[in-house]
This record gives structure tokens, C-alpha cells and sequence, in this order.
């Protein structure tokens, strides 16, 4: 910080999320390097009196995830962190974006950031999701649409039938993911859905406040004749529960499809990554996805560890096992998430079909803790990057909703539960 | 940051598209709490295969790095701009830069150098021939020449990140001229929002 202060400690909040492991959290990190970064958080975050949710507070989980739940994310706000995945606060109408270490520097010393202008970008779900289907696999079947470029350079508001639709679990999955497009954030205006999730919450406004604040909010609306820089639109009712196949998350088909061939592609560029991602992927062009065998499945991360996607793949699993040889963790997001799922006997339900049931953190979604794959190692995973060693050196990532997680964890191979 | 005005050497072509920052530096590195070191983990994933082009001796002392496009998509790790400039890297060209990656570098005196898709291909072919060609990248003319292919290429860059550059400004310097707005705009805060002095 050279000699600066943090302008506004009271603003900003820290938790212990991406390193942390998800066993035996009462004993000291194993793991050097990591424990002397989290000595390091949390002497700095004393130094300059930032609140920090260590590791078995109970309010402690990942940022993405305790940031709605104690109700400091809020419609209207600017929220920043060093993840990128702080777009999934625009799920609640906030301006949300992922920064680098300089950028939160700037932010920490003066509250501010210096911001070009960008380009909008509407995309409309309309229709209605067959049963099934969640916000993850509409999410990946807009990647499939536009790629992992298709939202550079704008800022992507989700609009529709489908998005009005979606609780806020489902909206922060949606807007989680809208970096993986390139978006800088994703945005989806505040309604009622909004405000009952808000309410009664830690840090969400009290008595007169609440009053006042609606009152903002109800104004945070996009115009109906509104124009956009790029707009697109998808038909809700033909969005079937997706998986990618590749090495990024714009590589996406059916659950029920087949990998394709590096020719179904018409740029060479596309056709040279396909075969690239074929090779590393271990996968051969053609075969149907629900032949092909999965070794690990994760329940969690930032995208999809919540209440909702816990209690739907509890649904799906409960009275079945998971099938042999298929290594399984389910990671709740928070604490909180860990201690609701728990009143409602969920971990039983995970555990009795033989799923590790853990502490909360980041884990598997990005091998920064010992939740890792090894080489040729296959998961699915409800997290949101299929990149070459996203979740540990040579491990091969597809991502899906926790429902196909679920399944797949149950059938040893990728599944629908309407397959099981 | 130290000003950046010229840059002149060779490069070396990665003919990869959707190069995230994963693969730019690894999530192993991220429990560093160090600033510098971060070369050795560069593509460290990729460097094992000999054949990999920034293993290839004819592109030693590059200081130029050409990519496909959609560099540097993903994660917001600022260690993929220190990994790439501390393995003496001062530009990368590419179609399409990751929002964040392309911020990062700003702040970095890293040069994120957009050019038109063609013309990307067209470079990666000609440096996978040629690994001596000559490059010169002037910021205050926001021009590539290349003057064995005869090629000179304009490129877009922010009027305040090319002063920054020049200059070798430091942002948050920059930003704490304003304080006396930034102060105005905190007295209209709703009392609604969420403070941690309220609990």
C-alpha cells in the first residue's frame, strides 16, 4: 500500500475461501505456502481493520457466496474483488466485477476505480425450462451460443421470461458465469424474487430504511425500448441439461449428444482447439456423452454450492448409491449453506449414498487446496472452468448442473436423473 | 510503473486461441504471497513438451509475445502479467484480450496490442518463419512496424492509458487528486447500504 490506508475499512470485507482445505480445518494448514498466505490475510486485514471470516467462523465461506447471504450485496451497488467470478453479484442489479491485485490497491486506497466506458449486451431467455433443466445449463448453452469471447468489451444484462423466473440462486449461477463469455459483469434488474431474498437479512436495510431503499431499487430497470450494442436471444424451451466436452467453457453440447468432430467447425482456428481439446480430454470425436465414464464428481464452487443446488442434488441421489469407484465431495459454499443443509438432513442423504460431505471453501473448482485431479482423472463438476489443469495438473473437467452432477455420480457415467 | 515509449526486439508466436490464465500461470503459484519468481511458472504446464515454442532456442530474448485470439480469458490473477513480463515479455498482440487480463497489464506496463484476426495470423506465420524479424512498437504513435515485411500497424489504446504509459503515471497518485469528489460523493451514501461500523 505504500505507507496508504484503506479509505474505508467499514466497506470492505475479507474471507478465507480459495486455499483453504476442506478436512480438518481445526488443525493448522498443512500446506506452507498456503498457511503463510492466510497468516498474511489475516495480520493485514488486523493492520488495517478490515473484517476477515476466518476459517470456522460462522459466517465464513467463499465470497461469491457470503457476500449475498449476509446481505451486503444490494441492488445498485458497486461491488468489486480480485476473483473474477464477482460478476455473480449482478444477480441482485449490482455493478459487479472481478479486478486484479493493482486494482484493488487503487480500490483499497481510495474506494474509487477508473472506469472506460463499455458496450451493453442483452441476453433474453424466453420461453419456459423443461423440467430438468437449471440456470447452469442455460448459462452453458449461452456459452455454446457466443463463445468464450462473445461478451468482450460490454456488459451483458439477462433479461426474459426464464431470467424473471429463476430464484436468486439460480440468477447468481447465471451471472456467475458471465465472465466465461468475456462479459466485464452480468446484470438482472431486481423484483420481488430480489427483495424477499433480501429481507431480514445481517446487513440488508431495517424499518424506514427498507421502505426507502425499495424505492431505489424498484427504479433499477432497464427501459422496455431499450437498445443494446449486441443482443441475443434463446428459446428457454429448447435448453436441455448441457456439459461441456472441451478444454473451455465454450465448448458445450447435450448431456444427450455426442462429442463432435474437429470438422464440425468452420473456422481453423476452432478446428485446431477442438482437436487440441479432444487430445487432452482423452475423448474421441463422436462417442456419446453418456458412454463416457467419470472417476470424480464436485459439488461446488462459486456457481453452484448454494441451499438450492445442494437440496437438488440431495433429490436426486437420495436412496441410491454412488456408483463404485467414483470418487464424490459435496462442498457447501458457506457455513451457512453447511448448517441449513444440515436442519434439513441433506449431508445424510449425501453421506448414506457415499458422498464426502466438507467444509466450506473454493476446493476442487481450482486446485489451490489438496481437493485436486490427477493426471487423466475425469470429473464432473458444478463449477465453471474446464480449462487444460483447472482442477489439478492433467485433470480432465466437464462442466454441469448439480442435477447431472448428482446423476452422473449415481450411473458412473454422464446421466441425467430422468436416465437413472 | 516505469514509463513505456519503445519497444523493439523479436517475438515469438503461441498460435493458440483461448489461452486462459490458467494456462498462462497455474493456480499452485497463487499461494505466493511474493511479487516476483513468477517466470518459472510461465505455460509452465505446456513447457514440459520440448517441442513447445517458447522451449525453442531460435525465440530466446523475445520480448514480444503473439497469441490468438481470446488471450487471457478466465481467472483475474494478476500473476499471468508478472509471469509474462518477469519472463522479459513487454507486449502481447492479439485479436482479443480477457477484460481483466487486458486491465491488468495496463497497470503493469505490459502493452496489450489489439489487432485485427487476419492480420494475427498473418504475423504468427510470418514470425514462425522468420524468428529474427524485427519488431518496433511505439506507444506515442500507437504503431507496430515491422520493417522486413514492409508492415506498418495502427492499433487502438485509451488516451489515458497511453499517458499513463508515457508517463509512467501511477494510477491511484492519478485518482487521489479527485479527493475532494470522492469525499462530496460519500456524504450522499444511502443509509440504507451496508457498513461493517453498523453491526
Amino acid at each position: 500500500m505504500n505507507g496508504r490506508k484503506v479509505r474505508r475499512p467499514d466497506l470492505t470485507v475479507a474471507t478465507e475461501d480459495h486455499n483453504v482445505p476442506t478436512e480438518n480445518i481445526d488443525q493448522p494448514i498443512e500446506d506452507e505456502v498456503s498457511f503463510k498466505q492466510i497468516q498474511t490475510l489475516r495480520n493485514n486485514a488486523d493492520e488495517f481493520g478490515i473484517t476477515n471470516y476466518p476459517m470456522g467462523d460462522p459466517n465464513q465461506g467463499i465470497v461469491h457466496v457470503i457476500g449475498p447471504e449476509l446481505g451486503l450485496t444490494q441492488p445498485g451497488m458497486t461491488v468489486v474483488c480480485g476473483d473474477s467470478h464477482t460478476s455473480t453479484h449482478g444477480a441482485f442489479g449490482a455493478l459487479a466485477f472481478g479486478i486484479g491485485t493493482s486494482e484493488v490497491e487503487h480500490v483499497l486506497a481510495t474506494q474509487t476505480l477508473p472506469q472506460p466506458e463499455q458496450e451493453t449486451m442483452s441476453i433474453t431467455i424466453n420461453g419456459q425450462l423443461p423440467f430438468g433443466s437449471s440456470a447452469k445449463d442455460v448459462v452453458l448453452a449461452v456459452l455454446a451460443e457466443v463463445g468464450t469471447g462473445g461478451g468482450i468489451g460490454a456488459i451483458a444484462e439477462f433479461r426474459g421470461s426464464v431470467v424473471e423466473s429463476l430464484s436468486m440462486e439460480g440468477r447468481m449461477t447465471l451471472c456467475n458465469m458471465a465472465i466465461e463469455f468475456g462479459a466485464k459483469a452480468g446484470l438482472i434488474a431486481p423484483d420481488q424474487i430480489t427483495y424477499d431474498y433480501l429481507k431480514g437479512r445481517k446487513h440488508s436495510p431495517k424499518g424506514d430504511q427498507w421502505e426507502e431503499a425499495i424505492r431505489f431499487w424498484d427504479e433499477l430497470k432497464t427501459d422496455v425500448d431499450a437498445v443494446f450494442d449486441r443482443e441475443i436471444t434463446l428459446n428457454g424451451d429448447m435448453i436441455t441439461p448441457q456439459v461441456t466436452w472441451g478444454t473451455n467453457p465454450g465448448q458445450v453440447i447435450p448431456v444427450s449428444g455426442r462429442v463432435p468432430k474437429p470438422d464440425d467447425f468452420e473456422d481453423p482456428a476452432e478446428q485446431e482447439a477442438a482437436q487440441r481439446a479432444l487430445d487432452y480430454m482423452g475423448l474421441t470425436a463422436g462417442t456419446k456423452m453418456s458412454d463416457v465414464a467419470v472417476d470424480t464428481v464436485f459439488i461446488g464452487s462459486c456457481t453452484n454450492s448454494r441451499i438450492e443446488d445442494l437440496r437438488s442434488a440431495a433429490e436426486v441421489i437420495k436412496g441410491k448409491k454412488v456408483a463404485e469407484g467414483v470418487r464424490t465431495l459435496v462442498v457447501p459454499g458457506s457455513r451457512k449453506v453447511k448448517e441449513i443443509a444440515e436442519q434439513e438432513g441433506l449431508h445424510e442423504i449425501f453421506l448414506e449414498s457415499g458422498f464426502d460431505w466438507r467444509e466450506p471453501g473454493c476446493s476442487m473448482c481450482l486446485a489451490m487446496n489438496p481437493d485436486k485431479l490427477t493426471v487423466g482423472e475425469r470429473s464432473a463438476s458444478t463449477s465453471n472452468r474446464n480449462f487444460e489443469g483447472r482442477q489439478g495438473r492433467g485433470g480432465r473437467t466437464h462442466l454441469v448442473s448439480p442435477r447431472v452432477a448428482a446423476a452422473s455420480a449415481i450411473a458412473g457415467y454422464f446421466a441425467t436423473p430422468e436416465e437413472l | 510503473m516505469k514509463p513505456v515509449k519503445i519497444i523493439e526486439g523479436t517475438a515469438v508466436p503461441l498460435d493458440r486461441s483461448d489461452v486462459d490464465t490458467d494456462q498462462i500461470i497455474p493456480s499452485d503459484w497463487l499461494k505466493r504471497v511474493e511479487r516476483t519468481g513468477f517466470e518459472k511458472g510461465l505455460f509452465s504446464e505446456w513447457r514440459d513438451d520440448k517441442n513447445f515454442i517458447l522451449n525453442d532456442e531460435a525465440y530466446a530474448g523475445a520480448r514480444i509475445l503473439i497469441a490468438g485470439p481470446n488471450f487471457g480469458t478466465g481467472s483475474s490473477r494478476e500473476h499471468a502479467v508478472w509471469a509474462i513480463q518477469q519472463a522479459g515479455f513487454d507486449a502481447v498482440i492479439s485479436p482479443r484480450f480477457g477484460p481483466i487480463f487486458k486491465n491488468n497489464a495496463t497497470k503493469n506496463g505490459l502493452v496489450p496490442i489489439e489487432i485485427d484476426s487476419q492480420l494475427g495470423k498473418q504475423l504468427i506465420s510470418e514470425v514462425g518463419e522468420n524468428p529474427d524479424l524485427h519488431f518496433v512498437i511505439d506507444i506515442a504513435q500507437r504503431s507496430v512496424e515491422i520493417p522486413q515485411l514492409g508492415l506498418s500497424i495502427e492499433f487502438e489504446l485509451e488516451d489515458s492509458v497511453q499517458e499513463r504509459f508515457l508517463k509512467g503515471l501511477d494510477d491511484i497518485g492519478i485518482t487521489l487528486n479527485n479527493a475532494e469528489a470522492i469525499t462530496n460523493f460519500e456524504t450522499n451514501r444511502g443509509q440504507w447500504l451496508p457498513s461493517q461500523n453498523l453491526i
